[in-house]
C-alpha cells in the first residue's frame, strides 16, 4: 500500500493522510494508491501539511507500517527516547518499529 | 567574554523582528514553503524527522551563566526539556514548533545569542579551542580573533550566498583542541621569529563525502592582514567554485582540482589585488575586542594542591581536569557521555546547575566543545572537591574525557532527516560494553566518533576508531574506520572493509581494542600503536 506522510506546518508533528484529514497516528494512515501527490500538493496549497511525500507501507492487523525504517522512526519517535514517543508507557510501543 | 554593542544588539533584535514577520507570513499562507525554506535555515531552523530542529549558536563555544540558564529555559518552555550539544559548539533543539520560534529567537536576544548562520550556504559559527584563554599551552587567546571574524562576516553581502557552507576555526595553542585542520580554514595563532603576531592558515578541509586535512597555504600571515587574507581566499572560491554539483561545492574541492600551489598562488594574487583596499579591520577595533576577553581576576599566591584523598573525586581529577595557565586553578571537563546517555544531550535541570556552578566556581565562564562537553575554565584547585561533589550530585561528574566512551555521536537516523542508520543506540552499546572504568582506562585516549551519514556531523573521519552508519538494503550498516585523527597530527580514518549490523560493530570494535592491547608498546596511545604495526593487523583481527 501507499501512504502519504508530511509534517504540520506551525507546529512540524509528524502526521499521516487519513482520507479526510490528518492524524498523528499512523495507524489511522489509508492507501492512497495513486492519488498521494495531488492529495499532498492540494494539502500544501491549503498549508494544512509541510513536505508531504508518499511512502510505501505494509498493511498489517495493527494497521499500517511504513517499510523504510526512517518512516517507522518518525511513525512513533526517537528509539533512544521512549518516554518522548507517541506511546510512553507501552513497552512494547516499538517493538515493530526496528 | 564579549558583550554586544549597541550596533550587535540593533542588528539581533531587528533579525528576529524579521524572522517574526516572515513566520507570520508563511503560517498566512503569504509565502510557499519554497520561499520560506531559505529564510528559516538563515534563522537556524530545520524540519527534522519529529518536529522542527532550531540551533543556536554559541560562538566559540563561549558562554556565560545567564546565557546557559536561558539554553534552560528554552529547553523548559518550548521544546522536551533537554538540549543537543553539537560536534561544532553549538545546541539544537529537537521538539521546536514554527509558532514558537520568533519567541524563543527574541527570547535569546535577550541574553545577547541568536541563530543566524547556524545553517545555509554561509559561514558558519565561528568554533575555537575551549580551553582558549585558560590553557597552559597558548600563545595568546584566540578568541577576539574569532570574535572579529563573526562580526566581520555576519551579513556580510559578498559572503550571504556562498557556493556552499563555510566553516572557521581559529586557535593559539601547539595542542589542535578543535581540528583545524578539517575546517574550511584553519587558523592557529604564531608568532615569528621577530615575536610579531600572526596566523598559520590552512585551507581545504573538512569531512564528509569528501575528506580532506586542509595543506598549510600561508606559514605566517600578519594577523593585521587578517581578514584581508580570508577574503581573498573567499573570493578565489567564490569566483571558481563549482555550483553545479552539491558535492563539489566546498573549497577543499577546488583546493584539491587548482591544487595547493595553484590555490596558494591564486589567494595570494588576490590578496595582493585587494591589500590597501582598507578592507582589514583597523587594529585598534582588535583591541578593543580584546578588551572584552581580558582574563578575569584570577588570585594570586594560591596553592597547586589538591586533596586526593576520596579515591572517585582523584580518579575526577586525573582524567577530567586539565592545566590552567594560571597558578593555582584547573581547567574542568563536564563530560556528558555518561554510561546509558546520550552523547551531548542534557537536561535543562543539568543546564541550571552547569549555569549556577559556572558562576560560582568559573567566573561565570563556561564552553560547549566540539566534543559535546562542556568546560568550566577557570577553576580555583581548592574549590575541585566541592565542585566535583556538587556535579556528581547532577549526574556530571562521569571521569572519562577522552576515554573510548567519551564518544561523538551525531543524533543520527533518531532524530535527523539526512541521517542512514542511527549512531546513538551504537554509542550507547559500546559505552554500556566498556563501561568498566578500569578498562577504559587502561586502553587510554581512544577518540570514538560516530556519523549516521556520509555528511559526517559525527567526526568519523577523524576518531581513531570512526564508524559510519550506512542503509545498506533498508537496513543499517555500520563501517568501521581506523586512524583518523582532529589533532595536531591530522589524519583520516581508513574503512577496514564490509560493515556490521549494530550489534556485530560492537563487536568489532571490542576486537580492535583486543589487538590494540596485545601489540601496543609501552606508553603508545591506540593511535600511536596503529601509526607503527599499520592497518592490517587490525583487519586481520576484525575479519579473521
Amino acid at each position: 500500500m501507499r501512504i502519504l506522510t508530511g509534517n504540520d506546518l506551525p507546529t512540524g508533528d509528524v502526521i499521516w493522510w487519513t482520507g479526510d484529514g490528518w492524524s498523528r497516528h499512523v495507524e489511522e494512515a489509508v492507501d492512497v494508491a495513486d492519488q498521494g501527490e495531488p492529495i499532498a500538493r492540494a494539502e500544501e496549497a491549503a498549508r494544512r501539511v509541510n513536505g508531504a511525500y508518499v511512502i510505501d507501507a505494509t498493511e498489517t492487523p495493527d494497521g499500517p507500517r511504513p517499510a523504510h525504517i526512517k518512516d517507522r522512526i518518525r511513525a512513533l519517535g526517537p528509539t533512544v527516547r521512549p518516554d518522548l514517543t507517541l506511546k510512553p508507557v507501552d513497552p512494547n510501543a516499538g517493538s515493530w518499529v526496528i | 567574554m564579549y558583550k554586544y554593542d549597541q550596533y550587535d544588539q540593533a542588528i539581533v533584535d531587528a533579525r528576529v523582528d524579521e524572522f517574526r514577520d516572515q513566520v507570520r507570513r508563511r503560517l498566512a499562507g503569504q509565502i510557499t514553503e519554497d520561499q520560506f525554506k531559505p529564510l528559516r535555515l538563515k534563522n537556524g531552523l530545520y524540519l527534522q524527522l519529529h518536529a522542527y530542529m532550531l540551533r543556536v549558536a554559541i560562538p566559540y563555544g563561549t558562554l556565560n551563566g545567564k546565557q546557559m540558564r536561558m539554553l534552560g529555559h528554552i529547553a523548559r518552555k518550548y521544546d522536551r526539556g533537554y538540549g543537543h550539544f553539537t560536534t561544532r559548539q553549538n545546541i539544537q533543539y529537537n521538539w521546536i514548533k514554527l509558532q514558537d520560534a520568533p519567541d524563543i529567537l527574541a527570547d535569546l536576544a535577550t541574553v545577547e545569542m541568536h541563530a543566524i548562520q547556524t545553517s545555509g550556504e554561509s559561514i558558519r559559527n565561528l568554533s575555537s579551542d575551549q580551553y582558549a584563554g585558560a590553557a597552559a599551552d597558548e600563545i595568546a587567546d584566540p578568541r577576539p580573533w574569532a570574535e572579529l571574524l563573526r562580526q566581520a562576516t555576519t551579513f556580510h553581502p559578498e559572503f550571504s550566498y556562498l557556493p556552499r557552507k563555510f566553516k572557521i576555526a581559529v586557535t593559539a595553542a601547539d595542542e589542535d583542541r578543535a581540528a583545524i585542520r578539517l575546517h574550511d580554514i584553519g587558523l592557529k595563532l604564531v608568532r615569528n621569529a621577530a615575536g610579531e603576531l600572526g596566523f598559520e592558515v590552512y585551507i581545504g578541509g573538512g569531512m564528509g563525502r569528501t575528506p580532506f586535512v586542509a595543506p598549510l597555504i600561508r606559514p605566517f600571515l600578519p594577523a593585521a592582514n587578517l581578514f584581508s587574507y580570508l577574503e581573498a581566499a573567499l573570493r578565489v572560491w567564490n569566483r571558481n567554485g563549482r555550483r553545479d554539483n552539491i558535492h563539489k561545492q566546498r573549497i577543499k574541492i577546488l583546493v584539491h582540482d587548482l591544487g595547493q600551489e595553484e590555490f596558494t598562488r591564486q589567494v595570494e594574487a588576490e590578496w595582493q589585488h585587494i591589500l590597501g583596499n582598507a578592507s582589514d579591520v583597523p587594529l585598534v577595533e582588535v583591541e578593543r575586542i580584546a578588551t572584552h576577553f581580558a582574563p578575569p581576576p584570577f588570585e594570586t599566591g594560591l596553592s597547586d594542591a589538591i586533596d586526593r584523598s576520596d579515591p572517585d573525586f582523584a580518579l575526577w581529577v586525573d582524567q577530567n581536569v586539565k592545566p590552567h595557565k594560571a597558578p593555582g586553578y584547573a581547567i574542568v571537563n563536564i563530560s556528558l557521555k555518561p554510561v546509558g546517555g546520550i552523547p551531548g544531550d542534557v537536561s535543562a535541570e543539568q543546564i541550571d546547575v552547569i549555569a549556577d556552578l559556572a558562576e560560582r566556581y568559573s567566573f561565570d565562564e563556561l564552553r560547549a566543545t566540539h566534543a559535546q562537553n562542556i568546560v568550566l575554565p577557570h577553576v580555583r584547585k581548592r574549590d575541585l572537591y566541592e565542585l566535583w561533589t556538587a556535579l556528581a550530585d547532577a549526574g556530571l561528574a562521569t571521569p572519562n574525557l577522552d576515554l573510548i566512551s567519551d564518544i561523538i555521536a551525531c543524533p543520527g537516523l533518531d532524530y535527523c532527516s539526512l541521517a542512514n542508520a542511527r549512531s546513538i543506540p551504537v554509542a550507547q552499546k559500546i559505552a554500556d560494553r566498556f563501561a568498566d572504568l578500569g578498562r577504559q582506562r587502561e586502553l587510554g585516549e581512544l577518540k570514538l566518533k560516530i556519523s549516521g551519514c556520509i555528511n559526517a556531523c559525527g567526526h568519523h573521519h577523524a576518531g581513531h576508531i570512526g564508524i559510519l552508519g550506512v542503509d545498506r538494503k533498508g537496513t543499517e550498516n555500520y563501517q568501521l574506520l581506523l586512524g583518523g585523527s582532529g589533532a595536531e597530527d591530522a589524519s583520516l580514518g581508513k574503512i577496514t572493509g564490509p560493515g556490521f549490523n549494530e550489534d556485530g560493530i560492537v563487536d568489532a570494535v571490542e576486537r580492535v581494542t583486543d589487538k590494540y592491547l596485545a601489540v601496543r608498546q609501552e606508553g603508545e596511545r591506540f593511535l600511536d600503536t596503529y601509526r607503527r604495526v599499520g592497518f592490517e593487523p587490525f583487519k586481520e583481527a576484525i575479519y579473521g
